[in-house]
């Protein structure tokens, strides 16, 4: 059994309610923290324990909030991104629906540390009911003294709302979803300035994940050096991972950083293997953005190493042969899939979720999916699996905001590994998986 | 602060764009812009037509930056060198950008008011390729009346955003913006509120295609028949120096002037735009001087034409044809 610090109590009967949480331990970072300990001393630890963000990019958590700017007399804010919207990733909604407290002590953790005197955790439209849950523990928070005025007769007073977003993806990315929050339409900002100078309302601001605060409380109780024994190299402590697709037990999983993808996929304590004895074909390891990767190179890299569950072994051998762990959203596919029709459902996706901000991306992601969609129709020619390269090419990093990647990624990850696919559908001028086709067909919007 | 742009170096204040800095040099390194406009705070940063490789951040950190990036929204670093014209990828990319630009774009040259003043036909002559790939069809919206004096086509927007920051900073009501999104995105007024105020006709003129055009000079005439001519009034909303656009003795249209890069120098009023039809509303200052495509004025003719021979020879020495050869 691997070891579990965030879910770990999940199956414990209204472990949701204030009461169960802190008879089983809850709130002991925040006594630990204001109590014991200064600010800086719990970055000081979150730096130690190696945390990396777990909204996609993985950058250092404890770095990040030593960015943050600390003018005299301008308010800080930290601000949780709970807008969960990659497809194949459902972790951080498990985690507040289960235990919301785990995400309010983080919250108040982590705003000790930075110095923020308000919080926000900003939640997806889709997710209203999860909002109600966090709301409900927020009142139990307040009504304890957890929040509020002088929280532990400490002079540390702290305010924490949620904020329902309007069920956008852009949203998601930290700078559109500030925007929002101060209740203008959700466009990513031109950056710099980023956030940790001029965030909300133009004050210093950290944006992180929920996940990423949930794991502070782990961090602070057992002190970042333990945290750091877990794992493999910059790859520390657990990650959830969301498991869907055709795989035998699709769930929400927290893991060591550092199990083989081998282990996780046919492991009973995880997936449990691919169901109707069907055989693995591809995975796409952490959300739909990242590149899709064939059996061969999931579950070994090029060099023939077995791949691990950790930051760096997924990204090893770069795009050519490897992917990225990303948000965790891991998408077994089997040998009846067609790669061709997923990522034209992914594809789908980014065109719908585009803001319009910027050519490349407002352009270029409704031309992929007709593209796309002739693949689907039987009337593409192999020219235009070229011309679908190119256009992704032409995307990719000449964008405001990485959604232009996004979207670029998965079009030359499923060319590059299953070109074969498109080729042939070109060549015979048929498309024969038809599973879900007349459906999708009535949903297209081209 | 120094900066480097393709090659030739200058001295800048802190706080300038690597966009700025190129336009000092000049047009010969100057990246192309759809949605920048220096008198509108926050423009820029959306068409990426002004994308340059940025091949040493500083002289303190010279690490190149990983991706191109939109000259108009980086500032310079001391010591920074960027690539522009000497750049085969920044080509290429700018390229696809220019392809992006038309792929919902209708393209109808011989019926738009724009055509010959158009910055989008002016960047897919010089960077864009000479065919489409793009074989679906394009968005299509009906015509809107933005009150008396201006239309929206929508078809022909690039979104640029121009249009929303002048109704932002210069109009005092704001009920124009943005609606939807993604290549659903489109400018509105919100249920078809018209702008009416003093300064709403600018929007015209920040328009760098034919999506926002002046009613009063629909169909009127081609532009390249009418004859520019500097004039100025008494006013006393604005400076009153505008532009006539006439025929013969008639003022077919007003508009305000604008500088080599095609921005307007001073924004006017809607009086001078639209009302002021006759030429005795108008003193004469005499015939518009600098043409957009020919804006090397006489006493910097010498010094510019060496900018060209300098970045012409690196173009060669990379071994690609002289792209920037200008009509
Ligand atoms: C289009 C887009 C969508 C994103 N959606 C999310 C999201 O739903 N949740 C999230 O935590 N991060 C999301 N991110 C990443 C955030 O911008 C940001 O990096 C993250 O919230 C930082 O938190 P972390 O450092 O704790 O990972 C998204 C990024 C992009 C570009
Ligand atoms: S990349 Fe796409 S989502 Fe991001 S700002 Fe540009 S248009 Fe908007
Ligand atoms: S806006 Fe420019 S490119 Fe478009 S139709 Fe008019 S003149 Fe042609
Ligand atoms: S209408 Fe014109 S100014 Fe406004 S966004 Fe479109 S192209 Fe730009
Ligand atoms: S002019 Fe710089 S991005 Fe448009």
């Amino acid at each position: 059994m691997g070891r579990k610090l965030l879910i770990h109590n999940d199956h414990i009967p209204n472990i949701h309610t204030l009461d169960v949480y802190r008879a089983h331990g809850g709130y002991a970072s925040v006594e630990k923290a204001l109590k014991i300990m200064q600010p800086d001393q719990v970055t000081e630890e979150v730096k130690k324990s190696g945390l990396r963000g777990r909204g996609g990019a993985g950058f250092p958590t404890g770095m990040k909030w030593s960015f943050l700017a600390k003018p005299e007399g301008v308010p800080r804010y930290l601000v949780c991104n709970a807008d969960e919207s990659e497809p194949g990733t459902f972790k951080d909604r498990y985690l507040m629906e289960k235990i919301p407290h785990a995400l309010i002590e983080g919250m108040i953790t982590s705003s000790f540390a930075l110095g923020a005197k308000q919080s926000y955790i900003y939640i997806r439209g889709e997710y209203f009911y999860v909002a109600r849950i966090l709301e409900a523990a927020i009142a139990e928070a307040y009504a304890a003294g957890w929040l509020g005025k002088n929280i532990l007769g400490t002079d540390f007073s702290h305010d924490c709302s949620v904020q329902v977003g309007g069920g956008a993806y852009i949203c998601g990315e930290e700078t559109a979803l500030l925007e929002s929050l101060e209740g203008k339409r959700g466009n990513p900002r031109i950056k710099p300035p980023f956030p940790a100078v001029a965030g909300l309302w133009g004050c210093p601001t950290v944006v992180n994940n929920v996940e990423t605060i949930a794991a502070v409380v782990p961090i602070v109780n057992m002190g970042g050096e333990e945290y750091a024994k877990i794992g493999v190299g910059k790859s520390t402590g657990t990650k959830l991972i969301s498991a869907s697709g055709h795989i035998n037990k699709p769930g929400v999983y927290e893991i060591e950083l550092g199990i083989t993808v081998e282990e996780f996929i046919y492991g009973e304590e995880y997936c449990g293997g691919i169901r109707n004895g069907k055989k693995l074909k591809a995975v796409v390891a952490g959300g739909s953005s990242v590149p899709i990767l064939p059996t061969e190179l999931i579950l070994k890299t090029a060099k023939g190493e077995p791949r691990l569950m950790t930051y760096e072994s997924l990204s090893d051998g770069g795009f050519q042969t490897g992917t990225m762990l990303g948000s965790g959203g891991f998408i077994a596919m089997d040998e009846d899939t067609s790669i061709v029709k997923n990522l034209f459902t992914f594809s789908r996706f980014y065109h719908h979720e585009s803001c319009g901000q910027c050519s490349p991306c407002r352009e270029g992601t409704g031309w992929i999916e007709k593209i796309l969609k002739k693949f689907l129709d039987g009337t593409a020619n192999e020219s235009d699996v070229d011309l679908l390269w190119d256009i992704q090419s032409k995307i990719e990093g000449k964008t405001i905001c990485p959604l232009g990647e996004a979207a670029a990624w998965p079009v030359a990850a499923a060319i590059r590994h299953f070109k074969h696919e498109f080729l042939e559908i070109a060549r015979n001028k048929k498309f024969t998986d038809i599973s879900h086709y007349d459906r999708l067909n009535k949903l297209a919007r081209v | 602060m120094k900066v480097t742009i393709d090659g030739i170096t200058i001295d800048v204040p802190k706080g300038t764009t690597i966009l700025q800095a190129a336009r000092m040099i000049g047009p010969e390194v100057a990246p192309p812009t759809m949605c920048y406009y220096s008198k509108l705070k926050t423009s820029g940063g959306y068409c990426r037509t002004c994308i340059v490789k940025v091949t040493q951040g500083s002289a303190a950190n010279p690490t190149p930056m990983p991706k191109p990036v939109a000259s108009c929204r980086t500032e310079v670093m001391d010591g920074m060198v960027v690539e522009n014209t000497i750049n085969k990828d920044v080509l290429e990319a700018r390229k696809g950008v220019v392809e992006f630009l038309l792929v919902n774009h209708p393209l109808d040259c011989p019926v738009c008011d724009q055509a010959g003043e158009c910055s989008l036909q002016d960047l897919g002559y010089e960077h864009g390729a000479a065919t489409s790939r793009y074989e679906f069809p394009r968005r299509e919206f009906e015509r809107i009346d933005i009150g008396k004096y201006v239309q929206l086509h929508m078809n022909r927007c690039i979104m640029c955003f121009r249009c929303v920051k002048v109704a932002d900073q210069l109009t005092e009501k704001r009920v124009h913006g943005v609606m939807h999104r993604g290549d659903a995105a489109e400018i509105s007024t919100y249920i078809e509120n018209v702008i009416e105020n003093d300064f709403s006709g600018n929007v015209i003129d920040v328009c760098p295609v034919g999506a926002l055009t002046d009613k009063t000079f629909r169909f009127k005439s081609r532009v390249w028949f009418t004859k520019p001519v500097d004039a100025s009034c008494d006013c006393k909303k604005c400076s009153g120096k505008v532009r006539l656009w006439m025929k013969g003795e008639d003022v077919l249209r007003v508009t305000a002037r604008k500088d080599q890069w095609g921005e307007a120098e001073e924004f006017i009023c809607n009086e001078c735009r639209f009302d002021k039809k006759k030429t005795s509303d108008w003193k004469i200052e005499g015939p518009t001087k600098v043409d957009r495509h020919s804006v090397i004025s006489q006493n910097h003719y010498n010094h510019l034409n060496e900018l060209k021979v300098q970045v012409l020879k690196q173009q060669k020495a990379l071994g690609f044809m002289d792209i920037n050869k200008r009509p």
